[in-house]
This record gives C-alpha cells, sequence and structure tokens, in this order.
C-alpha cells in the first residue's frame, strides 16, 4: 500500500481490515499441506466469507501455512517483525489451533517472493485482523490432518484427536500417527471455504499463555540481521549529499575536489546526490566535499509561531461528530471552560536509522530495506524503474524500531537509484543528522476545546476542533449531548514530511480531551476520578478506568509534591485508562514520573507478557512525548538534528510501571502495539497539576512551561 | 596511505590495512563483517556501538586507531561460549529485556563493563551506568531486572 494512503488511514480509526490486491500466487512450494486464508472485511469472530472460485494460479489470500513432511509448521506473512513481538503471538495463534508446540513454527515473514501481498505493519491491525484468519487456517489444517490420519488408521473421524503433533485415537494412545507421517510425499492446497471450528477459550493452552519472544537467541547474540547488516560482494557505501533546509533543489552541483578522493564516485539523478566509495568514511569524506548551490522554499512558521499559522491558513474543515445543540448546551451549563492545547513535532528516533541494501542483477532488483512496508516498497521502487512487480524483491529483515517510520521508504528508493546508475551493490545507511531530517515527524497540532457542564457535574457541551492532528480515537465517550467535533487539516500546512507516529494524532487529542476534561472538573470542584465515573456511559471504559484506579490506589494519600493524574482514551479497538503519580520540583519545575498504572480492555490477550512488554514500552516512549522530545525548526530548517538536543526517556526517567488487562479472553483480540501510548500525555499533565497547581496546555511540558503556569 | 594495524577481537589476533581515520565501528562491521555492534548515532550519543577495550567500555563510532591499536576488543560476537550464553544475554532472554534488538548489543556489552568492574552493583549504579544507552521500544525497566539478575547468579559464582 501507498504511504499517502497510509496517512490517511493512520490519522483515522481504522476498524475492519484492509482490502488486498489480487496477486499472483508463486508455484515454488515444496510438498506438504498448505492452508491459504484471506482477510475479508467480515472477521473471524463476526462471520466468514471467501471467494470459492479460486484457483491455484491466481487468488486472493493473505497468509499462508504449510504443514512440512517433517511435521514442522512454515507459517508465511507480509508482517514484519520490529520488536513489538508478533513473531511469537501469531505463531501462538497457529500453533494452539494446530495442536504443535510454539517451537514447531517457523515464522517467514515480509519476504516479497515467499510471502502473500501485505498492506503493511502499521496501525496495531495484527492482532486484530491477521490473527484471527492464522488461527482459522491452523483449525483449519488441523481438521485436513485429521481427515488424512483417519484413512491411515483406518479410524472414523469423529474417534480421533489432535495433540501435541500428532493424531491419536481416543482412549487408546498407542494408536496414533505424527504430522511428519501423514503429511510425507502429499502436497495438497487448501483454500478455507467455510469457518474452521476454533477452540474455546477454557480449552486453550498456548493463547493466553506468557511466552518470551522467540526471537530473543538471536538478538542477545547479535546474530539477528538488520538491513545494514548484509555485506555484498564487491558493494559500495552511499553517502547522499543534503541541502541545509528541507524541500530544497538542486541549482549547482561544483564536484572538483572529488578528484582527491580515490575511487570515489559521483552520482546524479535529479535532486539526488550521493558519492559511492568502497569504504565508508572515504563516501562520507567525499561526500563532503561536494559544493551544491541549493535553492531553499522560504520559512513560514518556525517552532512558536507554527500553532497560529495553521489556525490562520487552515479554514476548512470537515465535521467528524455532532450532537444536539451547542447554543442550547452553552445556555444550560453553569461553567463553560475554553482552552487551547499545544503539541509540537516529534521524531521517531528509532535507534536504526533508514538504511537499505541492495543491487541488480540485469533487470531484476533484490533490496533489504529497514521497512514496515515490504510490499509498498515493492511497488515504489518497481515504479520509480518502470519494472514489473515481480522484479522487485524486498527480503526478510528485521527491523530496529519502526513506530511508523517506516512507514516511508526514501532511502529504498535512493539505494536503488544508485546502484542502478552505478551498477554496483549499494549500501545506504542514513546518518542521525539525516534521520533527523527526513523523517516523517508526528505533525505539531492544535486543539481548541471548549466544554461546558452544569450544576450537577455533567457535561453539556462539548466542542472539539482539531487542527493537524485527525479524528483517530476522538469519538466522544463522554456523554455530552451537545458537541460537535471538527477536523481542520490542508496537507501543504508542515515545513517538513510528516505521517505515521505510533497512534500520532491520537497523543495529541487525548492530551487535549483529558486535560480538558481535568479542567472542566476542577472548574466545578470535582475530583477527576468522580467526574469521569459521572460522565462516562461505555460501561466497559467504566470497569478499565476502575480496574486502573483500584490497581493504583487512587484514594491513597499523596506524598508531598507529588500529583496523580488520570487520562482515557481509545485506539485501534483498545480501551486503555493510564493513572500516573509525579513529583514536582516547584522551583525548577522538573517533572519525575514516580509511578503509572495501565489497564486495558483489549480483548483476548493472545501473548500477556508481549501485550504487557508493548505497554510499557508505549508508556516509557509516551513520557518522552509528554514531558522532553520537541523539534526546533524554523520553516524547513530542522535544528534538532542529534539525539542530544533530542533527549528522550533514559533509564533513569522510567517509572515503576504495571499493567493490567480486562478478562475477555473468548472475546476478539484488539491493537496492543499502540493504544497504551496515547493516554500518557494526558495523565502527566494531569499529575502535574494535581502536585503543583499548572496547567501546561502545550507538550512536552518542560520546566520552563510548568515554572510559567505555576505563577499565572 | 594505508598502514597495517593489528589488535585481539574476541580472543583472536587479528591485523588489516586501514586508512587511519575509520571508527572501530567501521572497522568491526565494514571491515570485518562483525555486524553485532550497531550504529545508532556515530557522535557517542546512544551506546547502540558499545564494546569493551581492555576491560573497559568505549564506544566504537567514537574510538579511533590510537584508542584501539594492539587493544583486547571484546563484543557482543565474544561472550557466548559456542551456544552457551553469556549470563548477562541468558538474563536478557529470561527477561525478554530486548523489543526490536538493536540496541541490545550495546546494552549487553554496557552491562558486561559494569559487571567487569562492580560484580555486585546496586540499582541505582546500574541506571547510572546504564544511562548512555538508549532503547527507544522502552524496555528499560525489563533490562535492569536482567543485569540484576545476571549479577546475582554471577556474582554467587564467585
Amino acid at each position: 500500500m501507498e504511504a499517502d494512503k497510509i496517512n490517511q488511514l493512520y490519522f483515522s480509526d481504522v476498524n475492519q481490515p484492509i482490502r488486498y490486491d489480487r496477486r499472483k500466487f508463486l508455484k515454488q512450494l515444496g510438498k506438504g499441506i498448505i492452508v491459504i486464508f484471506s482477510l475479508s472485511e467480515l472477521s473471524l469472530f463476526e462471520g466468514w466469507s471467501q471467494p470459492t472460485n479460486a484457483q491455484d494460479e491466481e487468488i486472493d489470500f493473505n497468509a499462508y501455512l504449510r504443514v512440512k513432511e517433517d511435521g514442522r509448521v512454515d507459517c508465511y506473512t507480509g508482517k514484519i517483525e520490529m520488536g513489538q513481538g508478533i513473531i511469537t503471538s501469531l505463531a501462538q495463534a497457529l500453533a494452539e489451533e494446530l495442536e504443535v508446540s510454539l517451537d514447531q513454527v517457523d515464522m517467514v515473514m515480509g519476504d516479497t517472493k515467499l510471502c502473500p501481498y501485505d498492506a503493511g505493519t502499521w496501525g496495531s491491525l495484527t492482532t486484530r485482523f491477521a490473527d484471527p484468519v492464522i488461527r482459522a487456517a491452523a483449525a483449519e489444517a488441523r481438521e485436513i490432518l485429521i481427515e488424512i490420519a483417519s484413512e491411515k488408521l483406518a479410524e472414523p473421524i469423529q474417534n480421533l484427536e489432535a495433540v501435541n503433533g500428532s493424531v491419536y485415537v481416543k482412549g487408546d494412545t498407542s494408536k496414533k500417527i505424527d504430522y511428519a507421517a501423514i503429511t510425507k510425499g502429499k502436497k495438497m492446497v487448501r483454500h478455507l471455504t467455510k469457518k474452521p471450528k476454533l477452540k474455546n477459550a477454557e480449552d486453550f493452552k498456548i493463547i493466553g499463555k506468557s511466552f518470551i519472544s522467540t526471537d530473543a537467541v538471536a538478538k542477545v547474540t547479535g546474530r539477528a540481521k538488520y538491513s545494514a547488516d548484509i555485506k555484498l560482494p564487491g558493494m559500495v557505501y552511499a553517502s547522499v549529499v543534503r541541502p541545509r533546509i528541507f524541500g530544497s533543489k538542486k541549482i549547482a552541483v561544483d564536484a572538483t575536489d572529488l578528484h582527491n578522493f580515490s575511487g570515489a564516485e559521483l552520482i546524479e539523478d535529479g535532486n539526488l546526490v550521493a558519492v559511492i566509495h568502497s569504504e565508508p568514511e572515504v563516501a562520507t569524506k567525499a561526500a563532503q566535499s561536494i559544493k551544491i548551490t541549493w535553492e531553499a522554499p522560504e520559512s513560514k512558521a518556525n517552532t512558536e509561531t507554527i500553532f497560529k499559522y495553521f489556525e490562520n491558513t487552515i479554514t476548512e474543515s470537515s465535521v467528524f461528530e455532532e450532537g444536539g445543540d451547542l447554543e442550547n448546551g452553552k445556555l444550560n451549563s453553569e461553567k463553560i471552560v475554553q482552552v487551547d492545547y499545544h503539541d509540537g513535532y516529534k521524531a521517531h528516533a528509532s535507534i536504526e536509522t533508514h538504511c537499505a541494501t541492495c543491487y541488480f542483477e540485469n533487470d531484476k532488483l533484490t533490496i533489504w530495506a529497514s521497512t514496515q512496508t515490504p510490499f509498498g516498497t515493492q511497488k515504489e521502487l518497481a515504479d520509480t524503474f518502470n519494472m514489473p512487480l515481480e522484479n522487485v524483491h524486498v527480503k526478510q529483515i528485521f527491523l530496529g524500531g519502526g513506530f511508523g517510520g517506516k512507514v516511508y521508504n526514501l532511502q529504498a528508493v535512493e539505494a536503488a537509484k544508485i546502484a542502478k546508475i552505478s551498477g554496483k551493490p549499494v549500501q545506504l545507511v542514513w546518518t542521525r543528522r539525516e534521520e533527523f531530517m527526513y523523517d516523517k515527524f508526528r505533525p505539531a497540532a492544535l486543539v481548541k476545546v471548549t466544554s461546558g457542564v452544569d450544576t450537577n457535574g455533567k457535561l453539556n457541551l462539548w466542542k472539539f476542533d482539531i487542527y493537524c492532528a485527525g479524528t483517530r480515537g476522538t469519538k466522544l465517550f463522554y456523554n455530552a449531548p451537545n458537541n460537535l467535533t471538527r477536523h481542520f487539516n490542508k496537507s501543504d500546512a508542515h515545513p517538513f514530511g510528516t505521517g505515521a507516529w505510533r497512534a500520532p494524532g491520537n497523543n495529541t487529542t487525548t492530551f487535549a480531551r483529558e486535560s480538558h476534561i481535568d479542567a472542566t472538573a476542577h472548574a466545578i470542584g470535582q475530583n477527576p476520578l468522580e467526574f469521569r465515573l459521572n460522565n462516562l456511559q461505555d460501561e466497559n471504559m467504566i470497569a478499565t478506568l476502575k480496574l486502573a484506579a483500584d490497581t493504583f490506589g487512587y484514594n491513597f494519600p499523596k506524598k508531598e509534591g507529588h500529583g496523580y493524574g488520570i487520562a482515557l482514551g481509545e485506539d485501534a479497538g483498545t480501551l486503555v485508562a493510564i493513572i500516573a503519580e509525579v513529583k514536582v520540583d516547584k522551583s525548577t519545575g522538573e517533572v519525575h514520573p514516580v509511578k503509572i498504572v495501565c489497564a486495558q480492555d483489549m480483548g483476548q490477550v493472545v501473548n500477556p507478557h508481549g501485550a504487557t512488554v508493548q505497554t510499557e514500552g508505549g508508556i516509557t516512549m509516551g513520557l518522552g512525548y509528554a514531558l522532553y522530545e520537541d523539534i526546533e525548526f524554523d520553516g524547513g530548517m530542522v535544528k534538532t538534528r542529534t539525539f542530544s538536543n533530542y533527549p528522550f526517556t533514559t533509564f533513569s526517567k522510567t517509572p515503576t510501571i504495571t499493567c493490567v488487562f480486562m478478562d475477555k479472553m473468548n472475546s476478539k483480540p484488539q491493537g496492543g502495539g499502540e493504544p497504551a501510548i496515547i493516554c500518557v500525555g494526558g495523565a502527566i499533565a494531569n499529575a502535574v497539576f494535581d502536585a503543583c497547581g499548572a496547567r501546561v496546555n502545550r507538550m512536552p511540558i518542560t520546566p520552563q512551561r510548568v515554572l510559567a503556569a505555576m505563577n499565572l | 596511505m594505508k598502514q597495517t594495524i593489528s589488535f585481539k577481537l574476541n580472543g583472536k589476533q587479528v591485523a588489516l590495512a586501514i586508512n587511519g581515520d575509520e571508527s572501530l565501528l567501521t572497522v568491526l562491521r565494514e571491515y570485518l563483517d562483525e555486524t553485532g555492534t550497531k550504529y545508532g548515532c556515530g557522535l557517542g550519543q546512544c551506546g547502540a556501538c558499545t564494546v569493551i577495550i581492555n576491560n573497559q567500555t568505549a564506544q566504537s563510532c567514537m574510538t579511533y586507531v590510537d584508542g584501539f591499536e594492539n587493544a583486547d576488543i571484546i563484543t557482543i560476537e565474544g561472550i557466548s561460549n559456542n551456544d552457551k550464553l553469556h549470563p548477562i544475554q541468558e538474563a536478557f532472554v529470561d527477561y525478554d529485556a530486548l523489543q526490536c534488538g538493536f540496541c541490545t548489543p550495546g546494552m549487553i556489552m554496557n552491562a558486561y563493563g559494569l559487571l567487569l568492574k562492580n560484580p555486585n552493583p546496586s540499582r541505582e549504579e546500574i541506571i547510572s551506568e546504564m544511562e548512555v544507552n538508549l532503547c527507544r521500544c522502552g524496555s528499560y525497566n525489563s533490562i535492569v531486572k536482567a543485569i540484576e539478575s545476571a549479577s546475582e547468579k554471577m556474582f554467587k559464582k564467585i
């Protein structure tokens, strides 16, 4: 799927699987029992639909599994592993239904030649939409294995059961046949045509149990391969010459000093200017010798003026949700609270920068690219060189963090262009400085909120105008009868690239909504927990909030200088309640997170340990955007270019974190990679207010802003 | 002009020709194909490239020839014994103290250096020593637990 299409979806709620294109099924499989399956709009738990006239040659499918002749199972999916743990949790779903142990499953992921098409790994879609179909296919495979075993054992199907990689005659464990023997010499391709019989949660042996990441040993030994760990014979390193200001156009190139670097070669293709050399540091130094005259776009806004700029220039809006009558709401409110909330640009700052290693062999391109969208990258490359899709092979690889930033693959296009022009295998690793310029930042955003509350403490009015943060997660879950949510956006509002970032706009809008709920509660002198319970309508959200409050001990007394803050939110089908405790140093304005509790209703929790790791990770990352992270800029000149001036959460800044989940094992699994992070900003802002009375309406909540707000 | 230098890498003597201005990170990754050590920032601000030089932790992206010629260097590839993981690696697996895994070799090497000089560090000492290593996935709390556990196991053996 193309990056701009993903952008649109990333900032809105995606509540159904992405429809897939038809794709040729490559007939390169060996023997075994193969079950193929596709994601359809009707999910497993709501119904089931499949194309029925599929041919081997050309069919719709999204993943497949193969029970091999040795009894092991391969699962092929176009999803990629970037630390979110699906290499483990998808294998769990498969192992559960197929009745094999987890270590019998080999995950083959994100390879465009081996795996079926996938729209990319983003938006917390995998567990919601890929997990259920993998379960279904595994259940189907189990039924097929039992059918064949029935012939081989000369026993009726109803007398047989599959347990731990073998089919047994019920009540007679001596009569059995293992999967290897069943599969031997067979090649069967089955396409799911009906909803297979799935296990009930009560019978789960693997789903719902905690497993350590199956790729952990590869990662602790340094053997796990990332895109820049691939070394090709005759490979050269590329270093791209960049302008200081984003969006600059090349006017003239002066390469007169290049001859000082023996073996260095200049590559030019439009605005792309690069130097290649067999040694990376020579390539870098030679690139620094190239002088380019650039024409830079004019600056329209900087770090401080960007919010006014949005308000002044973005006048078109669309209504996302409305109800009742705002004027009526205003008239019947005891208190009206009106506040603007601001949020700056955030970088992904994955520790692995964007990189790619590639080579052309005749007219075929093979590439290892640090990408969340192997198939999107394949298409982008095929389009770039006007070549057929099947001539581009994007290989399976581990990713050193993605967080939405690796949905975009400029580095892959650059590396492939350089390889094409030079005729050599190429490796391009963006430097940290390049990463901080060509990252697609989470957009700065402004949210203008007006609320009204009546004498009973009931919300009566809710007006929510969102600039540049999208509507994802903004469907109102508080009961405010007179409401209006509008979305203001303009594609060229930002001075540099912006895009997906771990539930991007939902972080900003949740910060605005939850800060404002607190401010409204305070305006009528109510406790923020009571106020929320008094205005919530969704029973599941109420239960999630109560679970968080009980786990946290919300009613316990606080230490001097400490504060508690609540935030609620909804993302990727998951309900989130976070309660944070912070300590604020009133003399410096510094905020120290002390403790965070996160309760989530994420439906079925496939791997409780994995879900906990994701939640803790999201919260830890979230503290960064809440307290430290900001991109300083003037127009396209990004001034924040290194980790030293883009601080984020470190060891010493990580509080104790407790994660709890609602028990919903028989329901459908929901998103896990992104949801928890959305509530961090709001919970911290509210805790800061509770600790010292400073209501900071702009993230990050820096010491200066805390001090300024304390003195208001 | 190339110069031939030598050093000990994971117990083996290595000699190779270099230009003289490369970082140790480049020498390891690009000349010797030891890619377990990672590039994260090239400025000594993230710790992904951490290795051990003469029993001290060092950020290989900021270490040049005068800092590694004739030295004894240990990288992530050199701490396990055949297939037997080092206790720190084992603890990282047991506590699943990693997500994307990219910062992991640097984390483990910094922890290795810490336990060399202080086999039984307090939680505060671990945090203070590890502070320079960044993990964007947010596995810090698990990493601290893994190091505490490794230290306990190793210390008891001594």
